[in-house]
């Protein structure tokens, strides 16, 4: 990485063409802050897309950037990433994109543990083609091609990520400015897959679906910001905590029933099994409080690595290493 | 010793060896057809897999095949119907009959026909050969007998000695044309270096087969030789399919280009060995990805491509359709995409394993929008290796996806291949950016003479920019959908295609150049075609073959050929789509069609048949 010193404009270009008070907006200068914090020189970034309104974030980089087609930018990054694993790779996707049309690839490039940072935009609705229920949206939504209410159950990203055998989940509301940006850099940081689920709301079309942590006092209220190593508290004056009871979590309040906080459950990120890890992301409102941060985060050897690594491996063993040689590797005869 | 017996000369002869699934057929098969060529003979082969991976035992539908087509001079085919036919089994006989050339000599297992083989093989009468009317010359070897006596002693369990029946059959096929018995031994020696004893096995039955002929004269009433009469240019050569050379090709092409090659597949009949020849070459630095599907595979390569690989992906028909919307990614974002169709039988999943030329039309315009993509077809097994090469070429150079056309039946068949030396193949120069061009270059800027946009991979300071399947300024890169730019882009895009065929050789034709009928052909049956104009000009009717090798874009001087003969068939695997994509390119020409879909190559016989109705 270079001694440069980049800033947050190092990594602009053009004007977003976004809704006014779309949650994309806040999204991108949380990452263009983040991308001048790690300080990775723009010409070795690639960002990829799909479609959808989040996809449009390339044309708003001073990066390589690449806006593709529906769903596949996951496979298309993985190409990128293999056959240059110098790049940084940020895959920029919508739940639509993301985890409808393009799921195959999704869960496939979780799998293989390729070192790109996937950033699903959540707005749970597809707003590119005016208002149609994504697989994000809760089951008996309402919207255009739901008149009725939907009569499916939704994705859960986290779910997907974890039965992928994903390494890196972590989960930021896109007008959480600071938190936003740590958890776009511990992403960068991860080696291998990393996926950040970002609460985006979408004013014209699903305004507001992510109220619930939308303002800071709702956040405060609704939302546990997780921390490895640090105990799991929220609420406004950190009274609350979550302990485990049997196969699952419940909240509890310091104080309350002699509990304090030796008995709060401490975040292990870290942790190669993700039960726990998976409870957290799964816990929603009102009974638990949304989980943001860093919620899981365990290394494991890279897809790309691997594949050099084996290059390496057999190339050392093998006696042929041009195309002439590889040709005398076959049964031969000979005419005079 | 045995009386005196005739040898005749023979120009060329085709052996078909059949049998059951595990009977060993293709080794056989190939052995005959290296030896022979060892020999100096010419070679073409073509194995006939059955469909299913492990059919019953004995069953018809579990025959497998091999034809093997030797000449003193050139051979264009693996041959319509064989002179020879080895026959391991009742099953084989009944479907493989049918191949055999009305004096062909059949050679069976005698020990292979009893009465419940008979009935696997759906016999109802005793007598195989009065129920399929056969009174062809038979020779009956007792050669499951006669393995298991000779390999009595050598520790060998009864299935591995029943496993060299194969190389009686082929000992005794070597006795019956003088071939050298000692090449079999050092194949096989080489092939089983690290099992010696099954080595051992199977040289000494080979020899069996060969002696028993000797010994016998398997009761046939002459033998045959196939002298080496061709001028072939000197050289190392070995045998190669067409998948292995189009892999070959390749791998070639990235070396010549100095780029790493990358693979984005996903497993298909007939084309996943391309992906297994493939991912066996880390030592030349390949990269391949066995994808999650055939969307990925082809998306995956064009990610690789934007980061700055030789990318390709390989597949067959159905895997095409999966495949357009990234193809056309490419085409849009003008990145550099080979794209192998190892054509099938279709529609649909059609026939798996069978050969079409049913893709032309849908690799030509299959796609969403104007959307002009080169494309190239292989000729033979061999020609795969400079039809990948040039598609390599032309995309790289070109900036431009590229289809290569193969089929099931160039894939699978093999002739001999003199190894290549790379320094006589023209070098491959990507249109790089240059640091100089940092101030003023944008993505789409073009090189006058070609029409290319220029190559900026990631990595490279000062050449940061977005690209992407939304239509794109022409002057600034930026997305725009001003009526004026997207017709501009349209017409820039199809002019760089075009202008490929200003570095390509015109289309050359061959045979009587006075010829009163043009045949016309693309990719696979060049021999057939071949072949059957070499026998229509020694009937004395004048004929001439053009066959395409670039189809987008059409060699310049095509209007010119196809107007300056009479009478013209353009004979493909399909219902017309080379006729119809000629005609649309062509004003005022008259084609007539030969048309066959059947999965099986054209029969050069059929050929001659039809084309002699012409004129």
């Amino acid at each position: 990485m270079s001694e440069t010193k980049y800033t947050a404009a190092d990594y602009k270009s053009g004007q977003p063409r976004w809704c006014p008070g779309c949650g994309d907006h806040a999204f991108l200068n949380s990452f263009h802050k983040a991308l001048a914090e790690l300080g990775v020189p723009p010409h070795e970034i690639a960002v990829i897309s799909g479609i959808g309104c989040s996809s449009r974030l390339p044309y708003y980089m001073n990066t390589y950037g690449m806006h593709t087609i529906h769903g596949r930018a996951a496979a298309i990054a993985t190409g990128a990433k293999v056959a240059n694993p110098n790049l940084t790779i940020w895959q920029i996707s919508g739940d639509g994109d993301g985890l409808a049309i393009g799921g195959n690839h999704f869960i496939h490039a979780i799998r293989r543990n390729v070192d790109i940072n996937i950033v699903l935009l959540n707005n749970r609705i597809y707003g590119l083609t005016k208002g149609q229920y994504s697989p994000t949206s809760a089951r008996g939504f309402v919207s255009k091609s739901s008149p009725y209410g939907t009569v499916e159950d939704p994705f859960r990203p986290a779910e997907l990520c974890f039965g992928a055998r994903g390494r890196f989940f972590a989960r930021c509301a896109a007008v959480d400015g600071g938190p936003s940006v740590e958890v776009l850099k511990a992403a960068a940081r991860h080696k291998g897959t990393s996926v950040v689920e970002v609460l985006q709301n979408c004013v014209i079309f699903n305004d507001g679906t992510h109220d619930a942590v939308a303002k800071k006092e709702d956040r405060e209220r609704n939302a546990i910001y997780l921390e490895h190593g640090k105990p799991m508290l929220f609420g406004p004056n950190k009274e609350f905590g979550l302990m485990q009871e049997g196969f699952g979590l419940k909240v509890v309040k310091l104080g309350e029933n002699g509990i304090t906080e030796k008995d709060i459950l401490v975040h292990d990120a870290h942790c190669e099994d993700h039960t726990l890890q998976l409870k957290l992301a799964l816990m929603e409102g009102p009974d638990f409080p949304i989980a943001l941060g860093v919620i899981r985060d365990v290394d494991a050897p890279t897809y790309e690595e691997a594949v050099e690594a084996q290059i390496e491996e057999v190339s050392a063993k093998k006696k042929y290493h041009t195309f002439a040689e590889l040709l005398e590797t076959n049964d031969t005869w000979e005419i005079k | 010793m045995a009386e005196e017996m005739i040898v005749k000369e023979l120009d060329e002869v085709v052996v078909r060896f059949s049998g059951d699934s595990g009977d060993g057929m293709q080794l056989a098969g190939n052995m005959f057809s290296n030896i022979s060529a060892t020999e100096g003979n010419d070679i073409s082969t073509f194995p006939d897999y059955p469909a299913d991976i492990r059919a019953p035992q004995g069953s018809l539908t579990g025959v497998s095949g091999f034809q093997v087509h030797i000449g003193a001079g050139k051979v264009y085919t693996p041959g319509d119907k064989c002179d020879v036919l080895v026959a391991m089994n009742p099953a084989a006989l009944k479907t493989q009959y049918k191949f055999c050339k009305p004096q062909a000599v059949i050679i069976i297992d005698s020990d292979s026909f009893t009465k419940r083989d008979l009935e696997k093989a759906k016999f109802t009468l005793e007598n195989p050969f009065s129920e399929l009317g056969i009174k062809n010359e038979v020779v009956s070897a007792a050669i499951t007998t006669m393995c298991k006596e000779s390999l009595k002693d050598s520790g060998l369990d009864n299935k591995s000695i029943l496993r060299t029946k194969n190389m009686f059959a082929l000992g005794l096929v070597c006795w019956l044309f003088h071939r050298d018995v000692k090449v079999g031994e050092k194949i096989l020696r080489e092939k089983f270096a690290k099992k010696p004893e099954i080595a051992e096995a199977n040289v000494k039955v080979l020899y069996d087969g060969y002696h028993f002929g000797e010994n016998t004269h398997a009761s046939v009433s002459m033998s045959y030789t196939v002298p080496s009469k061709a001028q072939k240019e000197p050289g190392k050569y070995m045998d190669i399919n067409g998948n292995k050379a189009t892999a070959y090709g390749l791998m070639a092409a990235a070396e010549k280009a100095g780029l790493q090659l990358y693979l984005g597949s996903y497993p298909i009949t007939p084309a996943t060995d391309i992906l297994h020849e493939l991912a066996k070459h880390k030592s030349l630095g390949v990269k391949t990805v066995q994808c999650e599907d055939e969307i990925a595979g082809c998306a995956s390569a064009v990610g690789a491509s934007f980061a700055g690989a030789l990318a390709v992906t390989t597949t067959s028909g159905p895997g095409i359709c999966l495949k357009s919307e990234a193809m056309n990614l490419a085409v849009i974002t003008e990145l550099p995409l080979v794209i192998v169709d190892v054509q099938r039988g279709g529609p649909s999943t059609g026939l798996p394993t069978k050969s079409e030329q049913t893709d032309l039309l849908q690799v030509l315009f299959g796609r969403n929008g104007e959307s002009p993509m080169p494309v190239v077809a292989a000729s033979s097994p061999t020609d795969c290796f400079d039809a990948a090469y040039l598609a390599c070429k032309i995309a790289l150079e070109h900036m431009t996806p590229v289809v290569l056309l193969t089929d099931a039946y160039i894939a699978n068949g093999s002739a001999a291949w003199r190894l290549p030396d790379l320094n006589t193949y023209p070098s491959i120069c990507p249109p790089y950016v240059k640091p100089e061009m940092a101030d003023s270059w944008t993505p789409f800027q073009r090189d006058p003479q070609t029409g290319v946009r220029y190559w900026a991979t990631p990595g490279i300071p000062g050449f940061m920019h977005r690209i992407g399947g939304l239509e794109k300024s022409n002057e600034t890169g930026a997305i725009s959908t001003e009526p004026e730019n997207h017709f501009l882009m349209t017409k820039l895009r199809a002019e760089k295609v075009e202008k490929i065929a200003d570095s390509l050789p015109p289309l050359t034709v061959e045979g009587d150049p006075d010829a009163d009928l043009l045949i016309v052909g693309f990719g696979g049956t060049y021999g057939h075609l071949h072949s059957a104009m070499d026998q229509l000009n020694a009937m004395g009717k004048k004929t001439a073959l053009a066959h395409f090798r670039v189809i987008n874009p059409l060699p310049k001087n095509t209007a010119e050929v196809l107007r300056k003969y009479k009478t013209i068939v353009v004979a493909e695997q399909n219902m017309g789509q080379l006729a119809g994509y000629l005609r649309m390119k062509v004003e005022g020409i008259h084609l007539h069609q030969f048309n066959q879909v059947k999965g099986q190559p054209f029969v050069v016989k059929e050929l001659v048949e039809a084309f002699s109705q012409l004129f």
